[in-house]
């Protein structure tokens, strides 16, 4: 009942948001600035975490705002975007052809040109980062597979073979197109309608209720992971050892844990109070237009005619 | 260690998925049970707490840093079930909107660190703690080792589901099409890893928490410390006292593993078919069997055996390990993680059998 609303936590994480990146983002940077050398090296580490937070609540506000265009998929009702993402990206899975993934990743990039997403934004969020951890991971591949050989390393004499190639391809390819459609379904749809829609998949309703709970204090405690993180470096004076560090990562770990158990118990409290009875209740005021099951219809062709193909 | 879509193939996704939903299924009866109404909000919260812990950078020795899941201290806070849920809430909004984690994969993810990393934590705490005082020592080491554990379990578990992909999916080429690596080399890749720094930020973590709560929250460390004695070392002397023999008997087998190794021949017995038919494994054999000559040809049932079941690590060292040794330690650790997992499913089917306790796990 009174935990349907998740709507009305963006106002506040909104609110949060723009205070800390009014409040003591730049600050943050102006400090890393005038430490130096050694000190600063140092120093940088432990205020990697305000940033990682800050970092996290930037994206939900950003992503926010680019739900909020008018784009194709910002058109469509959430529910059908969600399965449709969903059908996807398992199209993405089985696929066996290279060509095919390679079309299925050329139709994730036009989905975000007509939903009005910036490549840029899509490059630094997901094909950067996949491709710096999965790259990683591929990179062996050529030369750890064995088949037929198609190359030699001049001085090593390491051999790259095709199916290792291939195997690498397939590993970055899929990762890439399967990560582009869970981005494309999180920029264009608000955190809360992700979060109904996963009803409509059959998702238990407590399990919606606690996602959406979980989504409002995760703003909550990171803004207080990172506020208490700015007040500690406030009363500091040089940098500390990293021992030292480690200590104070893990008792503002405990310390939040406190805070976050005591939160649990007034939240309960304040559920309580409202009228909860351990019964959830959503509102669920989607409306499923004829586009949304053409949309949807669409998505689940793809496997379909994958799975017909590949048989 | 959070796998992302494109590395399982779809049935493997399907597999975890589906041995994930039943610790599930309990997990959610038990802590609505026992919690009640209470269940929503604590389930939700402590997520949230779990995904901002992941989000701290430690540094680590040498010079790196590393971020520690959590689910060692929501288990030890919470108990294994609570945790559980909580974990795995935390890794369904990583997968979904940070893009941390496949979601597809989920299953995977859940499994690895929710399920089987918060049953190991709490179970290895609960082990080494004993029923040691709230505020000893012991109850530190014993956090730091089952957050240690708990991590390197869990990406023992990532490594072995990638290891398995090239056995069971390729193209027509004969090429990989999900993770491409067999199980030697996903298993030591994934291992050193998780052994040197990540399974550090987990101990550190862990440990440290535990340390923290000692001294300023000792309340919450009560929910998974049934018959702690409080302030006094009995419990902590006997426990130890009890079991130090076995605990050495343990870590001495599991160091003297590679010894194995020098030791000449086959065991009396253990002679597989391949034996039979050189002379060199027949006249082995014969000198082991007090000079009687084996029979001509491999045993008929032996033969039949032999090809019906390969053991996923044969002869306790992988053949294409280059170092024997590192091998038949890597198995000691494979074998042990087994063992912690297959003790851990006994205790809680013995725990099941067992009438209603108070105990809050």
């Amino acid at each position: 009942m009174s935990i349907a609303r998740e709507d009305s936590s963006f106002g506040r994480t909104g609110s949060l948001s723009a205070q800390t990146r009014a409040g003591w983002m730049p600050d943050q940077v102006r400090h890393d600035g005038e430490n130096g050398g050694i000190a600063r090296k140092r120093g940088r580490r432990i205020f990697t975490t305000p940033t990682h937070l800050l970092h996290a609540l930037t994206h939900a506000i950003e992503a926010e705002d680019l739900a909020n265009r008018d784009g194709l998929l910002q058109s469509l009702d959430p529910r059908a975007k969600l399965a449709g993402a969903l059908l996807l990206i398992i199209a993405a899975t089985m696929l066996h052809s290279l060509i095919g993934l390679g079309l299925l990743f050329a139709l994730a990039v036009m989905l975000a040109l007509a939903s009005r997403i910036p490549l840029t934004r899509l490059f630094r969020q997901v094909w950067l980062g996949v491709l710096a951890f999965t790259g990683v991971i591929a990179l062996p591949s050529p030369f750890l597979v064995p088949g037929k050989v198609i190359a030699t390393l001049p001085v090593l004499n390491w051999t790259v073979s095709e199916q290792g190639l291939r195997s690498a391809t397939f590993l970055i390819g899929r990762a890439e197109t399967a990560a582009t459609f869970a981005a494309l379904l999180v920029l264009t749809t608000s955190w809360p309608h992700v979060m109904k829609a996963m009803r409509s998949l059959g998702v238990p309703v407590a399990v919606v209720a606690v996602l959406g709970m979980t989504h409002r204090y995760i703003f909550v405690l990171m803004t207080t992971a990172a506020q208490m993180m700015e007040a500690r470096r406030a009363r500091q004076l040089g940098p500390l050892k990293a021992a030292d560090q480690r200590r104070l990562i893990a008792s503002s770990a405990g310390v939040l844990l406190g805070k976050t158990l005591a939160m649990a118990g007034d939240v309960h409290m304040a559920m309580i109070a409202r009228g909860y009875r351990g019964e959830v209740r959503l509102i669920d005021d989607f409306r499923f237009r004829a586009r949304d099951g053409v949309g949807l219809l669409l998505a689940a062709t793809i496997p379909a005619a994958i799975f017909w193909m590949q048989r | 260690m959070h796998i992302p879509d494109g590395y399982l193939s779809p049935s493997t996704c399907a597999a975890t998925f589906a041995a994930a939903a039943p610790f599930w299924y309990v997990a959610s009866r038990k802590v609505g049970r026992m919690l009640n109404t209470k269940a929503v909000p604590l389930i939700s919260v402590v997520s949230a707490f779990s995904f901002t812990v992941m989000m701290f950078n430690l540094p680590l020795p040498g010079g790196t840093t590393g971020h520690a899941v959590g689910m060692g201290i929501a288990a030890i806070v919470l108990g294994p079930w609570a945790a559980m849920l909580a974990i795995s809430i935390a890794l369904l909004v990583q997968a979904v909107f940070f893009g941390d984690g496949g979601i597809l994969a989920f299953g995977a993810n859940a499994l690895n660190m929710a399920v089987v990393g918060s049953l190991v934590a709490y179970g290895l705490y609960r082990l080494i703690a004993g029923a040691s005082p709230l505020a000893s020592t012991r109850r530190v080491v014993a956090g730091a080792i089952a957050g240690y554990a708990a991590i390197n379990v869990s990406a023992l578990m990532a490594a072995i589901e990638f290891g398995i992909q090239p056995m069971l999916f390729h193209d027509a080429s004969g090429a990989p099409l999900y993770a491409p690596y067999p199980l030697s080399i996903a298993i030591p890749a994934m291992m050193i890893g998780h052994i040197t720094f990540a399974g550090l930020a987990e101990l550190i973590i862990t440990g440290g928490l535990v340390a923290y709560l000692q001294r300023y929250d000792v309340d919450l460390l009560k929910a998974t410390a049934p018959g702690a004695a409080t302030g006094v070392a009995k419990g902590f002397a006997s426990t130890w006292r009890t079991t130090r023999k076995h605990w050495a008997g343990l870590a001495a087998l599991m160091i003297a593993s590679p010894l194995g190794l020098l030791a000449a021949g086959t065991a009396w017995g253990e002679w597989g078919a391949e034996a039979f038919q050189h002379p060199e494994g027949r006249a082995e054999i014969a000198a082991a069997s007090h000079n009687i000559a084996p029979p001509e040809t491999v045993p008929a049932g032996l033969e039949k055996l032999s090809s019906f079941w390969t053991a996923p690590i044969p002869d306790y060292a992988p053949a294409f390990m280059h170092s024997h040794a590192f091998g038949y330690i890597l198995s000691a650790l494979v074998g042990g993680g087994l063992i912690i997992l297959t003790f851990l499913a006994l205790s809680a089917l013995a725990a099941r059998l067992r009438p209603e306790t108070p105990d809050a796990a």
